[in-house]
C-alpha cells in the first residue's frame, strides 16, 4: 500500500462545490422534502443546479444569512430538510447565532452547506476566507460537522447529511481539487478513513490537505519514511478510536486543515492524544492569521498548506519521538 | 371552549404564581399578552393538546421568548400538561425552561428566547406549509422591544416577498424595554407604516380588547397574497396594578407577598381584565 503513487500531473481535479450542486439535484430527485436556500450566491455555492431543477423547492433569501438559517428552521421544524449555503465566512460567521440557537440548540434538521471555505478562495481576500468556522461549529453542542476531502467524498457527505437527522455543517472549497477516491469509496458520519499505511508517523488531514498529505507521504516513502494518511472528514464526531489506532501505531502525530490551526483539526486530535495516548503531534494548518488577496496556489503555499510544510513537519515530530 | 376573558384572567393568575414559585422570570411582557395568547389558545388556533405534533395543526411561536410564563400558562390550562408543572418553572431538572424549548415542552413549537429568530422560524414553518399547500396557519408573537433586531426586518422582507398570508404576526406593543420606553431606548415608531412599507397587511388593535382581537384574527384570514401583522396596543404588566407601565417588571419576578397581592387583584373580579 505505501508505494502508490498518484499521478498528480494528470488527476483529475474538481471543486467540492461542484460536487455539491450534483449531489443536491441527485437528492432532489430521490427525495420530496429537501428544500434549498441561498442568500444571492447560488452560481457560486453551485445551489442554482438544484434551483433549475427544482425551482418551487429552491428560496433565495437574500442577502440575508441570519434569517436564511431561521427560514431553514422553521421549515426543519414543518418537517423539510432544508440545505442552506452561503460563503462558510456568512454562514457559520454571520448567521452564527441562528445556528446556536435556532438550529442547534433546537435540535432542528437543518444543513449548513458552506462553501467558499479556507484562504484557497484566493483573489476576493481575508475578508472572505474562513478560517475560523470549524471552530465555531465544532463547539456547539449536537452539531454534526463534515470537511469532504473530494469531489467522491462530498458527494457522500451530502447523501450522509440528508440522511442523518439533526443539525450539520458541511464545509467545502471554491477551488477545484484532485478527485483522489474512487466511487467505491465508503464514508460514514463518525468514521476516519486510513488511505495510507506506514509505521513511523501518521498525518491526519481532511479538505484539500488529504491531497498535500499524499504527496507528501509518497516524497517521504521515498526518503525512507513510510507514514500512514487518514481522511478526518468527520471532523464530528471524531473518530478516537482510529486517531489513537494510528498514534499507538506510529507514535508521531501531524495533523493538516485548511484552517487556523486554533479549535479546528489539530485541536480536535491534540484534545483526543493528550487525554488519551500523548505522542509528539505537529499540527500544520493556519499559524492563527487572517488570508489575504492572491492566486489560491500562491496563498496555500505562503501560508503553509502544502505537502512540503507536511513533510517537514512529520521529520520534526519524528526526532521528538 | 371557556369563556376567553376569564381564561386570560387564569393566565394571568398562573404568571404570578409561577413567577413567585421561581423567583425569577418576566412578569411585565407576560401580563401584557395574557389577553392575545388567551384568543389564541382558547379560541383562534386549530390545535390538539392530546397529539401536540399533530402534522396539521396550527403553529404558534413566541418570538419575544422571555414571555415564556404566559406560554406555559395557556399550555397548561389547554391541557398540554399538569399545572403543577408551572411550580417549577427554571427549576433544574425541570423541563420548563426559561425560555421556551420545543424538545423538552409538549406544545412548544419553536425554541425561542434570541429575540428576532422566532420570528424568522415561523416564517420559514409558513413556507413550509405554502410548499405543502397545507392549511395550517403560522402565528407568531413579536415584541416591540424585538423589532430592534436586524433580523426581523430581514424576515418581514421575505415573508412578503414569498406571499406568506399563511403568517400572522401579533406586535405585543406595550411600550417598554428593559432599559426604558421603547421609543427613547431605540425609537421604531413609525412602526405601523414600516410594516406597510415592506409589504404587509397591518391591522391596530386593542391588545387587551379579545372581541376587537377575535375580529381582526378573522379579517386576517381573508387577507391574500400577504402576511399580516396585527399591532396590538398593550400595557406592559396590565392586570396587576404596581406593575403596570413600570419598566422594573420587565424582568423581575413578584415576591411572596407581592405575590399575595397581585392575585387578590386578579382574583377581585378587575373588570378591567
Amino acid at each position: 500500500m505505501s508505494e502508490q503513487q498518484i499521478d498528480w500531473k494528470n488527476i483529475k481535479k474538481i471543486a467540492t462545490r461542484e460536487a455539491y450542486g450534483q449531489a443536491l439535484v441527485q437528492l432532489g430527485e430521490d427525495n420530496p422534502d429537501i428544500v434549498v436556500l441561498d442568500a444571492d450566491l447560488a452560481k457560486s455555492t453551485k445551489t442554482s443546479d438544484f434551483a433549475q431543477a427544482f425551482p418551487n423547492r429552491f428560496f433565495d433569501m437574500g442577502i440575508a444569512e441570519q434569517n436564511m438559517i431561521g427560514f431553514a428552521a422553521g421549515l426543519a421544524a414543518a418537517g423539510k430538510i432544508p440545505f442552506a449555503s452561503s460563503f462558510a465566512v456568512f454562514a457559520a460567521g454571520r448567521a452564527f447565532e441562528q445556528i446556536r440557537n435556532s438550529v442547534a440548540y433546537a435540535q432542528l434538521n437543518v444543513k449548513i452547506a458552506a462553501t467558499h471555505a479556507g484562504i484557497s478562495v484566493g483573489e476576493d481576500g481575508g475578508s472572505h476566507q474562513a478560517i475560523e468556522d470549524l471552530a465555531l461549529m465544532r463547539s456547539l453542542p449536537q452539531m454534526t460537522v463534515l470537511v469532504p476531502a473530494d469531489a467522491t467524498e462530498t458527494k457522500q457527505v451530502i447523501k450522509a447529511a440528508a440522511a442523518y437527522q439533526g443539525p450539520v455543517y458541511i464545509r467545502m472549497g471554491r477551488l477545484a481539487v484532485p478527485v483522489l477516491f474512487a466511487e467505491n469509496y465508503q464514508f460514514s458520519i463518525g468514521k476516519a478513513n486510513i488511505i495510507r499505511e506506514g509505521q513511523d508517523a501518521a498525518i491526519i488531514a481532511n479538505g484539500l490537505m488529504v491531497a498535500e498529505a499524499l504527496k507528501a507521504a509518497e516524497v517521504l516513502f521515498a526518503k525512507g519514511i513510510n507514514t500512514t494518511v487518514v481522511n478526518c472528514a468527520s471532523l464530528k464526531p471524531l473518530d478516537k478510536d482510529t486517531i489513537l489506532k494510528v498514534a499507538r501505531q506510529t507514535g508521531a502525530v501531524v495533523t493538516a486543515e485548511e484552517h487556523n490551526i486554533i479549535g479546528g483539526l489539530g485541536s480536535a486530535v491534540a484534545e483526543v492524544l493528550s487525554e488519551n495516548y500523548p505522542v509528539p503531534l505537529y499540527r500544520v494548518g493556519i499559524k492563527d492569521t487572517f488570508g489575504e488577496s492572491g492566486s489560491p496556489e500562491e496563498l496555500l503555499q505562503k501560508y503553509g498548506l502544502t505537502s512540503t510544510a507536511i513533510i517537514q513537519a512529520v521529520e520534526t515530530v519524528l526526532k521528538r519521538k | 371552549m371557556p369563556n376567553v376573558q376569564e381564561m386570560a384572567r387564569l393566565i394571568r393568575q398562573d404568571i404570578i404564581t409561577m413567577l413567585a414559585a421561581a423567583k425569577s422570570g418576566h412578569p411585565g411582557g407576560s401580563l401584557s399578552a395574557a389577553d392575545i395568547i388567551a384568543v389564541l389558545y382558547f379560541s383562534e388556533m386549530k390545535i390538539d393538546p392530546q397529539d401536540p405534533n399533530w402534522p396539521e395543526r396550527d403553529r404558534f411561536v413566541l418570538s419575544k421568548g422571555h414571555a415564556a410564563p404566559v406560554l406555559y400558562a395557556a399550555l397548561a390550562e389547554r391541557g398540554y400538561f399538569p399545572k403543577e408543572e408551572l411550580l417549577k418553572l427554571r427549576k433544574t431538572g425541570h423541563f420548563l425552561q426559561g425560555h421556551p424549548d420545543m424538545k423538552k415542552v409538549p406544545g412548544v413549537d419553536m425554541s425561542t428566547g434570541s429575540l428576532g429568530q422566532g420570528f424568522s422560524a415561523a416564517a420559514g414553518m409558513a413556507l413550509a406549509g405554502k410548499i405543502d399547500n397545507k392549511a395550517y396557519r403560522v402565528y407568531c408573537l413579536l415584541g416591540d422591544g424585538e423589532v430592534g433586531e436586524g433580523i426581523v426586518w430581514e424576515a418581514a422582507m421575505a415573508a412578503a416577498h414569498y406571499k406568506l398570508d399563511n403568517l400572522l404576526v401579533i406586535l405585543d406593543y406595550n411600550g417598554l424595554q428593559i432599559d426604558g420606553p421603547v421609543q427613547e431606548v431605540m425609537n421604531s415608531e413609525p412602526l405601523a407604516d414600516k410594516w406597510r412599507a415592506f409589504g404587509w397587511n397591518v391591522m391596530e388593535v386593542d391588545g387587551h380588547d379579545i372581541d376587537e382581537l377575535t375580529a381582526s384574527l378573522q379579517a386576517a384570514r381573508n387577507t391574500t397574497g400577504k402576511p399580516t401583522i396585527i399591532i396590538a396596543k398593550t400595557v406592559k404588566g396590565k392586570g396587576v396594578s404596581f406593575m403596570e407601565n413600570q419598566v422594573g417588571w420587565h424582568g423581575n419576578a413578584p415576591s411572596k407577598e407581592q405575590a399575595e397581592a397581585a392575585l387578590a387583584e386578579l382574583k377581585g373580579g378587575n373588570n378591567n381584565v
